[in-house]
C-alpha cells in the first residue's frame, strides 16, 4: 500500500494526530499559517490565545493535570521568540511539552527576513530538544520524535522548527510509530546491586527521611510511595514540586522543606543520618547554603537523570531509573533487610513529630482589621477541598498556597518552581483546566503576576473554560517586597503597585467576560468563595484585598545555612539545649 | 569549570587537570553548537575541540580537552550523554591512547640563524613548509609536551605568527569507541 501524498502541513497535523494529541493552544501568523488550513479541518481542538507566552503555559499546566504531553503552536520570530518564557519554564521542572513553531522559508533562512529569528538557536539551551525542518518529508519523523523525546526519560520541552516552504511542498506520509534515537536510551530500571545497597543503608539508619520531589509526580509513584513510606517508617517531606504526591494528612509528612518550608521538614533533613531522595534534585531552595545541608547524612538518590546523581550533592547511593520502577525493587529488598534487623525508628520520630507539633506552620491576623492573604488562601483550600487544582503564580501568595492548602493528590498542585515564572498561574490554569474539565480549578495568583498574564481571561470566557482566579492583592510585588523589609531597610524600591487603586480587577475581569467580585472583609471571605464556587459557566476573578505587610513563614534567608530558619520575623525556634 | 563551585562536595579534596574525552554525534547541523553552548552555560572551560568526519559520513568525532576537577568530569560527561545527538562519550587516557596535534609556526630567521633553525626542526622530526628571504614556516605534529618543547626551543629566534589546532586522540588497538562496535 503506498503512502498518501499531502502538504507537509497537511503531514504535521496527522503526525500530531497520530501523536495522540486532544489540544493544542497557539496563535496564527505568516510563516505558520500553511498549518493553520489543514487546523481547521482536524479533530484537535486548537484554543486560540491571546499571547503566545499563554499558550505555552497552558500547554504546560494541561501537561502537569494529565500527565500528557501539553502542544502549542505559534509563528516564527516574535512568536517563537514568545514561547521561550514557557519553553524554560517546563523545561526546569521537567514537564513534557512540545512547541510547534513556523519559520521563514528555507531559502529566507539566514537573510534576517521579516519574522526570522533563530528559534532553533535561541531555545537550545532551555530545551531538551529542538528540529529545525526545512524538508516535508522530514515533519512526520521529527514530530514522532519531539513526542517521544518530550514523554520519555526525565520529561521536558521539544521545539520543532518547520520552514514555511517545508509546510506548503508535498511529501509522501509515513506514519513513524516507533521512534529509534541512537544518542537517546533513558535507563528505565536500577541495577539490582544499587537497589540492594540502598536496602542497606535504610535498614542500617535510625534517623531517616524520604525526601521527595516532583520526579514522584512525573513517575505517577504515589502508591509504591505511600507503600515504602509505610514499610520504613520515615518521616516524609515533599518538595514544592511534589506537593500533593504523598497526603498533607498523612501521619509521616512532615510538609515542605527549604527556604519556606515547615521547622520540622528543614529540621528533620538537617538532623537526618539518612535522606531517602526520591526525584528531587537537591535545589538551592531545599538545601539552602549546600556545604552546611544535612551533614551528617548518607544519601540514596533515585533520579531517572544521570547527570542529577552528584550535581549537587554526592550521592552515597545512586537509584537511575524510573522512580516506580526503583521504589518497587527497593520494597522487597528493604523486606529482606528488615527481616535480619529492623532499626527502632521511635526516638527520631518523637523528635521529628515533636518539632512539628511545636512549631506548626501560622499567620497572625493582621493588626490593622485587614483581611489575613493566608486565612484566604486556607480558606479557597477547605471550600474547594483536596480533589480542586489549585495553580499559583510565583511570590508570597505561591508559598502561602503551597504552606494553608492540604494537598492530598498528585497534579492538583500546580506552581512554576525551578524557573519561578511570574505570571504562570492563569495560562495554566486555562490549560489545567482543559486537561481536566470536571474539576474545579483555582488560580492563586498574586496582583503583579495576574498583570502579566491575564489576557487568557478573554480565551477562557470565549472558550467556556471557567476557571477561578484568586487575586491576593496586597498591592505590592510582595515576595521582593518582604526582602526589602528583611534586608533592604525597608527601602521599598520600585515595589509599589497600587492595584488597589488602579486597575480595578473586578471591572477588568468584568470587562474580559468573566465575573468580577471583591473582598476586603474578613467576614464576607467565605460568602465570596462560595459565590465563585457557585459560578461555573464563566470564568470568575476574586480580587482579594489584602494586609499589605503579611510575610512567608518560616525562612531560611538566601545564602545562609538551613540551621538559621526563622519561623518568624527575628524569632528563631528555641530548641531544647539536647537537640542542638 | 572556570572555578569550582564553593559549595562542591569535592571542591577541597580534588585537583583540577586535563582530560581529553573523544566525543561520537551525529553529523547534523547545529551540534557543534549545542556542545559549545553546552559548556558555556554549565561554565565548563573548554581547553581545546577539534571536529571532523569519521569513517562513516552519518558521525562527526570531537576531542575535547577540558581542565576539570574528576568529580566536575563526570557531570560534564553526564550532562553531554543528555545532548541527544550525542552517541557515544570515551575518555582518553594519555597511556591508552595516541594524542596529536598539528602546529604551524612561523619563525624569524637571518643568514646567521637559519642553520640553526633548520637544525631544531630535524632534531624535533618537524617540517619546514615554506622558506623566505626573513623567515621559515614550521610544520610539526605531536603531543602537547613535544610541541610546548619545539616551542621553548623556537622561542628565542623570535615567533612572528603562530596557529596550532585541537587535540585529536584515538585509542590504541580495537577499541569499544569504533563506530563498527556501537550497538546501533
Amino acid at each position: 500500500m503506498s503512502n498518501e501524498i499531502m502538504t507537509g502541513a497537511s503531514a504535521l497535523v496527522k503526525s500530531l494526530e497520530h501523536a495522540g494529541v486532544d489540544v493544542m493552544f497557539g496563535i496564527p501568523g505568516g510563516a505558520i499559517l500553511p498549518a493553520y488550513d489543514p487546523i481547521f479541518d482536524s479533530k484537535i481542538r486548537h484554543i486560540l490565545v491571546r499571547h503566545e507566552q499563554g499558550a505555552g503555559h497552558a500547554a504546560t499546566g494541561y501537561a502537569q493535570a494529565t500527565g500528557r504531553v501539553g502542544v502549542c503552536i505559534a509563528t516564527s520570530g516574535p512568536g517563537a521568540t514568545n514561547l521561550v518564557t514557557p519553553l524554560a519554564d517546563a523545561q526546569m521542572d521537567s514537564v513534557p511539552i512540545v512547541a510547534i513553531t513556523g519559520q521563514v522559508a528555507s531559502g529566507a533562512i539566514g537573510t534576517d527576513a521579516f519574522q526570522e529569528a533563530d528559534i532553533r538557536g535561541i531555545t537550545m539551551p532551555v530545551t531538551k530538544h529542538n528540529f529545525l525542518v526545512t524538508d516535508p518529508s522530514q515533519i512526520s519523523k521529527a514530530i514522532a520524535e519531539a513526542f517521544h523525546i518530550a514523554g520519555t526519560g526525565r520529561p521536558g520541552a521539544v521545539l520543532v522548527d518547520i520552514a514555511k516552504d517545508a509546510l506548503q511542498m508535498k511529501t509522501e506520509f509515513v506514519h513513524h510509530k516507533n521512534v529509534n534515537l541512537g544518542g537517546y536510551h533513558p535507563i528505565m530500571e536500577p541495577t539490582a546491586q544499587s537497589i540492594r545497597d540502598a536496602a542497606r543503608l535504610i535498614a542500617e539508619s535510625k534517623q531517616p527521611v524520604l525526601y521527595i520531589g516532583g520526579g514522584a509526580i512525573k513517575s505517577n509513584s504515589q502508591k509504591e510511595l505511600l507503600k515504602l513510606a509505610e514499610l520504613t517508617g520515615a518521616p516524609v517531606v515533599t518538595t514544592l514540586m511534589a506537593r500533593g504526591v504523598f497526603p498533607d494528612s498523612h501521619p509521616q509528612h512532615l510538609g515542605m522543606p527549604g527556604m519556606h518550608g515547615t521547622v520540622a521538614a528543614v529540621t528533620a533533613l538537617q538532623k537526618a543520618d539518612l535522606l531517602i531522595t526520591l526525584g528531587a534534585r537537591f535545589d538551592d531552595r531545599v538545601t539552602g547554603k549546600l556545604s552546611t545541608f544535612a551533614v551528617n547524612a548518607k544519601i540514596i538518590h533515585a533520579d531517572i537523570d544521570p547527570a542529577e546523581i552528584g550535581k549537587n550533592r554526592r550521592a552515597d547511593v545512586a537509584l537511575i531509573g524510573d522512580l516506580t520502577a526503583s521504589i518497587q525493587a527497593l520494597i522487597p529488598a528493604i523486606k529482606n533487610e528488615f527481616k535480619k534487623s529492623q532499626p527502632d525508628l521511635t526516638p527520631w520520630l518523637k523528635q521529628a513529630y515533636g518539632w512539628r507539633e511545636r512549631f506548626p506552620l501560622g499567620f497572625d491576623q493582621p493588626n490593622d482589621g485587614s483581611v489575613s492573604p493566608q486565612y484566604v488562601i486556607e480558606r479557597i483550600g477547605q471550600i474547594a477541598g483536596p480533589d480542586a487544582i489549585y495553580v499559583a503564580g510565583v511570590g508570597q501568595h505561591q508559598m502561602w498556597a503551597s504552606q494553608f492548602i492540604k494537598y492530598e493528590n498528585p497534579r492538583t498542585w500546580l506552581n512554576s518552581g525551578g524557573l519561578g515564572t511570574m505570571g504562570y498561574a492563569v495560562p495554566a490554569a486555562m490549560g489545567a483546566k482543559v486537561g481536566a474539565p470536571d474539576k474545579v480549578v483555582w488560580a492563586i495568583d498574586g496582583d503583579g503576576c495576574f498583570q502579566m498574564t491575564n489576557q487568557e481571561l478573554v480565551t477562557c470566557a470565549l472558550n467556556n473554560i471557567p476557571i477561578k482566579v484568586a487575586v491576593i492583592n496586597n498591592e505590592s510585588l510582595g515576595m521582593v517586597r518582604q526582602w526589602q523589609t528583611l534586608f533592604y531597610n525597608e527601602r521599598y524600591s520600585n515595589t509599589e503597585l497600587h492595584s488597589k487603586r488602579i486597575p480595578d480587577f473586578a471591572k477588568l475581569a468584568d470587562a474580559m467576560g468573566c465575573v468580577g467580585l471583591s473582598c476586603d472583609s474578613t467576614a464576607d471571605v467565605n460568602k465570596t468563595i462560595e459565590a465563585a464556587m457557585a459560578i461555573n459557566d464563566r470564568p470568575v476573578v476574586v480580587d482579594f484585598s489584602v494586609f499589605k505587610d503579611a510575610m512567608v513563614w518560616p525562612m531560611v534567608a538566601a545564602g545562609t545555612s538551613n540551621d538559621e530558619i526563622v519561623n518568624a520575623r527575628s524569632l528563631a525556634p528555641i530548641w531544647d539545649s539536647q537537640e542542638l | 569549570m572556570t572555578q569550582s563551585h564553593p559549595d562542591s562536595p569535592s571542591s577541597s579534596h580534588s585537583i583540577r587537570k586535563n582530560h581529553t574525552i573523544s566525543v561520537l554525534v551525529e553529523n547534523s547541523p547545529g551540534v557543534l553548537a549545542r556542545i559549545s553552548s553546552l559548556f558555556s552555560r554549565r561554565g565548563y572551560n573548554i581547553d581545546s575541540l577539534a571536529v571532523g568526519p569519521t569513517e562513516n559520513p552519518d558521525f562527526s568525532r570531537m576531542t575535547i580537552v577540558i581542565n576539570v576537577e574528576d568529580h566536575a568530569l563526570e557531570q560534564v560527561i553526564a550532562q553531554l550523554d543528555k545532548l541527544i545527538n550525542v552517541i557515544t562519550i570515551t575518555e582518553m587516557d594519555p597511556i591508552g591512547s595516541v594524542q596529536r596535534e598539528l602546529l604551524l609556526v612561523k619563525v624569524a630567521t637571518d643568514d646567521k640563524t637559519r642553520s640553526q633553525v633548520l637544525e631544531t626542526v630535524q632534531l624535533f622530526r618537524a617540517k619546514v613548509v615554506d622558506v623566505a628571504q626573513d623567515a621559515v614556516t614550521i610544520e610539526a605534529t605531536g603531543n602537547a609536551e613535544k610541541i610546548q618543547a619545539l616551542l621553548r626551543v623556537l622561542e628565542p629566534y623570535g615567533i612572528k605568527e603562530l596557529v596550532q589546532s585541537g587535540l585529536v586522540a584515538m585509542t590504541r588497538g580495537l577499541n569499544p569507541g569504533s563506530i563498527s562496535e556501537d550497538k546501533r
